[in-house]
């Protein structure tokens, strides 16, 4: 490995470190070096989304991001969603709408479902369907998916509710 | 069992028809799920292909020397390392030259050596120096291009098959296919209006999100284990076996999980360049595609041509149909014309039909299955003349579909008389569906297009083993390419009298069940279904006789029901009723384990229809089309998960809708792919689509003990020309070219503006 560099970085919450070539991506870097195999290549080139984490909590392509780029930075993937042994309200919602079929897509849309919650906790369809455009499903035709989000949305404000 | 045995439907279920979660899901919710990329072996070495530049190119030298002496490079091999065992299978032998070029690249992206090194940027630094001296040749990748005299012949071995006389010379055209019956110049001579138009559809990709990956590790006594994303791991094995000399037994396959196929997992590519590398270097091997190379050199689906020719009765009555249909199969030849044909007309009732197909050669990849392969094309071409053939004559569209619709009893054009089938019910159902009464608005239109897929059975092997505590293990060997694995076990559940939750789906690797046929032609449910209730018809055997080993009496005096063995009989009848988990918890001392097993060539795949309508708004500035409303109906015979059928016809319509109005393969003069990445290459994205509302509807299939029909594929029959009609509707314009891309609808647009 010519040019490594190390990368001390938060994956998840945990503390994590790892040593890549300065051209890799953070998704190869995930996958590879930090065996989070959840982080899912479908194209390399930041068009299909299966590879979305978040990064200091902004949503990113991480076959578009350098590994050398986490440096001092929090890292969130798939394998972080579910706290405390249990599934977030997502991915329940994905489970019981059936949002997945073959599932490739699912830990990328899961991610970005989550990034547009945290933000915005009563989008209407439209904005689902925008926030979720830049992750590509080819099995579900979306249905089920937004529908998923929808449903979640509403758990989680009637659970935000209760706790004010 | 019979094959043509007839099965009464079975009407109360308790566990089939209901939603259930997918065994999957948690694991694919949370990133634990293993896909084809997702696996490691210890000192893996990564693979790496090196893809011809030229549509079309005589390959002079090779020169490895440079490659071979980077630190870090383990094997590189090319096609002399992959020698030629196929003997005088040429459909073996295609599917090797389509691994590795032998002697000449056929098309862009195809395969002219590989190399396995230590890292990434090694086997990426090593394919550079991998000198490959071409000379270039003339090519041709348009389908009706390739037809003419003057085209350069790819294969001089292909002498069009179905000619008579058969013809002196080599052409691009492998083989014409002609079927039908009736008078068809009779039909057109009682006609009152004829309608003949021309159609092209361009070259799609399944567009499986998940790219082409394996993991092969052979070792020196020919023992070797594959790791894959594949939609049938019997059948690599067996493929891959017969390419690299090995024995079938001592490959052990694996299937990952697949993310996403659409019948371009059915087919190898990299897969035997992996086992040859991990063979010459003595190490375990992991390639996997990048999207470029999946767009260059795996699937795609035909491009074609299609004349089609239409009379009808001014009643709407249709008295003769003729196709005549050009599909292009890549650089080898395929039956896709074929079943182009078989498919055109097979939703209708048409006593004076005729079909005739062209199998085509071009430099294009290999054609793949994809999805319901062939039909989607005839059917815009057919499905399109229809509505203008109903537009002549003075009635609606869906009438004169329910006019000509074909019913139990019908010939079909390529040739059974049908069973009952569900066309005309879907006809009804669209008929009768509140879509058909929304408002359109200013530059809105409505289409309605109807789709047929044949479903196929095929070789099946099924385990059913029950553990102490009464859970039961479901070992399949289908791959569950879209929630099969929660659809077996509710069919498991279901004959058992137990709950679902009991029941634990899982597909077996090679070694551990017979054969089974790939996940296609909508087989998985229909035949791994069967071999299921089977299994666990043939797993109550053995309870019964458990039970009755248990109470001391003679097996004829036990019965199972509601999961559990129940005494009869005059003497019996006071014993309290044994439960599974009972029987299963004293098997040990009962006769050992308690096991069901079913080996079946599953027989009697049901048809599949829908119809299909779609809302489309054009915007006349831009020919820019927007889907308003989609409703999908189709016959699924018994729905065993309703999830998991809404969800193939959902996903089915979408993918038809891409294909309608964005995606298409766009070649150079020069013979190379354009656009082989998501940006370029669109597919549906979230924002561009409406809700897709389905109707599931029941005809049972009377050869399936379940009355299941396939349901995978016939959902993206239908779409092109739902779209088109829908076009034709807001615009005045018939569109006859898919996709219907912004560009093409403009100009059509512009073209009528013109006119008049």
């Amino acid at each position: 490995m010519s040019n490594a560099t190390l990368v001390s970085t938060t994956v998840n919450g945990d503390p994590v470190q790892f040593a890549c070539p300065t051209d890799e991506s953070l998704m190869t870097a995930l996958r590879n070096r930090v065996g989070l195999t959840g982080v899912k290549e479908g194209c390399g080139t930041g068009d299909c989304g299966a590879c979305s984490v978040t990064l200091d909590g902004s949503l990113v392509c991480s076959c578009l991001v350098l590994g050398v780029e986490a440096e001092g930075r929090e890292v969130t993937t798939v394998e972080g969603l579910s706290q405390d042994g249990e599934l977030h309200v997502l991915q329940q919602k994905f489970i019981d709408h059936a949002a997945l079929q073959c599932g490739i897509c699912t830990p990328g849309f899961l991610v970005a479902a989550k990034t547009l919650l945290d933000r915005n906790p009563n989008p209407d369809e439209t904005e689902i369907r925008y926030a979720l455009a830049g992750n590509l499903c080819r099995c579900t035709g979306y249905d089920k998916i937004v529908r998923a989000v929808q449903d979640a949305a509403k758990d989680m404000r009637k659970a935000n509710k209760k706790r004010r | 069992m019979g094959h043509d045995q007839k099965y009464v439907d079975k009407k109360n279920y308790e566990v089939v028809g209901t939603r259930f979660n997918r065994p999957d899901g948690i694991d694919k919710v949370t990133g634990k799920a293993r896909y084809g990329a997702d696996a490691s072996a210890p000192g893996q070495l990564v693979g790496r292909v090196l893809r011809s530049p030229h549509a079309h190119a005589s390959i002079l030298k090779i020169n490895v020397g440079k490659a071979e002496k980077l630190p870090g490079v383990k094997a590189i091999i090319t096609s002399a390392d992959l020698p030629d065992l196929t003997g005088q299978d040429q459909g073996l032998a295609d599917i090797l030259e389509n691994c590795m070029a032998r002697g000449r690249a056929l098309y862009d992206g195809h395969a002219v050596a590989a190399v396995a090194a230590v890292d990434e940027q090694t086997a990426a630094k090593a394919l550079k120096l991998i000198d490959v001296k071409y000379k270039k040749l003339p090519h041709v990748t348009d389908v009706d291009a390739a037809m003419c005299e003057s085209a350069p012949v790819i294969h001089d071995r292909i002498i069009t098959r179905g000619v008579e006389p058969k013809p002196t010379k080599p052409s691009n055209i492998a083989a014409r296919t002609q079927m039908g019956h009736g008078d068809v110049e009779a039909g057109f001579a009682e006609a009152d209006v004829v309608i003949e138009k021309s159609y092209k559809t361009e070259q799609t990709h399944q567009g499986y999100i998940e790219p082409h990956a394996c993991l092969a590790s052979v070792n020196p006594d020919g023992t070797a284990e594959l790791w894959v994303t594949t939609q049938g791991h019997f059948v690599f094995r067996n493929v891959c076996a017969s390419l690299l000399g090995l024995d079938i037994a001592k490959l052990k396959v694996t299937s990952s999980e697949i993310g996403g196929g659409f019948g371009g997992k059915t087919h190898v590519w990299v897969e035997p360049v992996a086992l040859a590398l991990s063979r010459k270097a003595n190490r375990p091997v992991k390639l996997v595609m990048g999207r470029d190379e999946v767009f260059r050199a795996t699937g795609p689906t035909s491009s074609t041509s299609i004349d089609v020719k239409m009379g009808a009765k001014k009643d709407g009555t249709i008295t003769a149909a003729v196709a005549e249909m050009r599909y292009q199969g890549g650089a080898f030849p395929g039956n896709w014309a074929m079943l182009g044909c078989m498919t055109a007309f097979a939703c209708y009732d048409i006593k004076n039909n005729q079909s005739i197909g062209w199998d085509v050669v071009v430099n294009r990849p290999k054609v793949a299955a994809y999805r319901a392969p062939s039909a989607p094309m005839a059917a815009f071409a057919v499905e399109s003349t229809i509505d203008e053939l109903a537009k002549e004559v003075g009635i609606a569209p869906i009438d004169m579909r329910l006019k000509n619709v074909a019913r139990e009893g019908t010939l079909a054009p390529y040739g059974p008389t049908y069973g009952p089938i569900g066309i005309e019910h879907t006809l009804k159902a669209v008929k009768d569906h509140p879509h058909m009464r929304a408002k359109l608005k200013k530059n809105q239109g409505r289409g309605v297009a109807c789709g047929f897929w044949f479903n196929i059975g095929g070789q099946t092997c099924t385990d059913l083993n029950i553990g102490v505590d009464g859970t039961v293990n479901l070992t399949l060997g289908t791959v569950d390419v879209g929630g099969s694995r929660s659809s077996m076990a509710m069919i498991a559940a279901e004959e058992l009298g137990i709950p679902y939750e009991q029941v634990r789906a899982n597909i077996a690797d090679t070694t551990s069940l017979g054969h089974n046929d790939m996940t296609e032609g909508s087989r998985g449910t229909f035949s791994s279904g069967m071999a299921t209730v089977f299994a666990a018809r043939d797993a109550i055997g053995v309870l019964k006789q458990r039970a009755a080993k248990m109470w001391g009496i003679t097996e004829e005096h036990v019965i199972w029901e509601n999961g559990q063995a129940i005494a009869t009989g005059d003497s019996h009848g006071n014993l309290p009723p044994l439960s599974l988990k009972e029987i299963a918890a004293k098997s040990g001392r009962t006769g050992g384990p308690i096991a069901g097993h079913n080996e079946v060539v599953a027989d009697g795949a049901g048809m599949g229809f829908a119809s299909h309508i779609c809302d489309v708004e054009v915007d006349p500035e831009t020919g820019r089309s927007t889907i308003i409303r989609y409703t999908v109906v189709q016959d699924a015979g018994k729905a065993i998960n309703p999830d998991y059928v809404e969800g193939q016809f959902q996903g089915g319509a979408t993918q038809g809708i891409g294909w309608a109005l964005n995606e298409e393969y766009i070649y150079g003069d020069d013979g190379r792919l354009q656009n082989p990445g998501f940006l370029d290459y669109r597919i549906p994205v979230c924002s561009d689509l409406p809700f897709i509302d389905t109707q599931i509807l029941e005809v049972p299939n009377p050869l399936h003990p379940y009355g299941i029909r396939g349901v995978g594929e016939t959902s993206i029959v239908p779409p092109l020309a739902a779209v088109g009609n829908a076009i034709a509707n807001a615009t005045g314009v018939r569109m006859s070219h898919a996709p219907m891309s912004p560009p093409r609808v403009l100009a059509a647009i512009d073209a009528l503006e013109y006119a008049s």
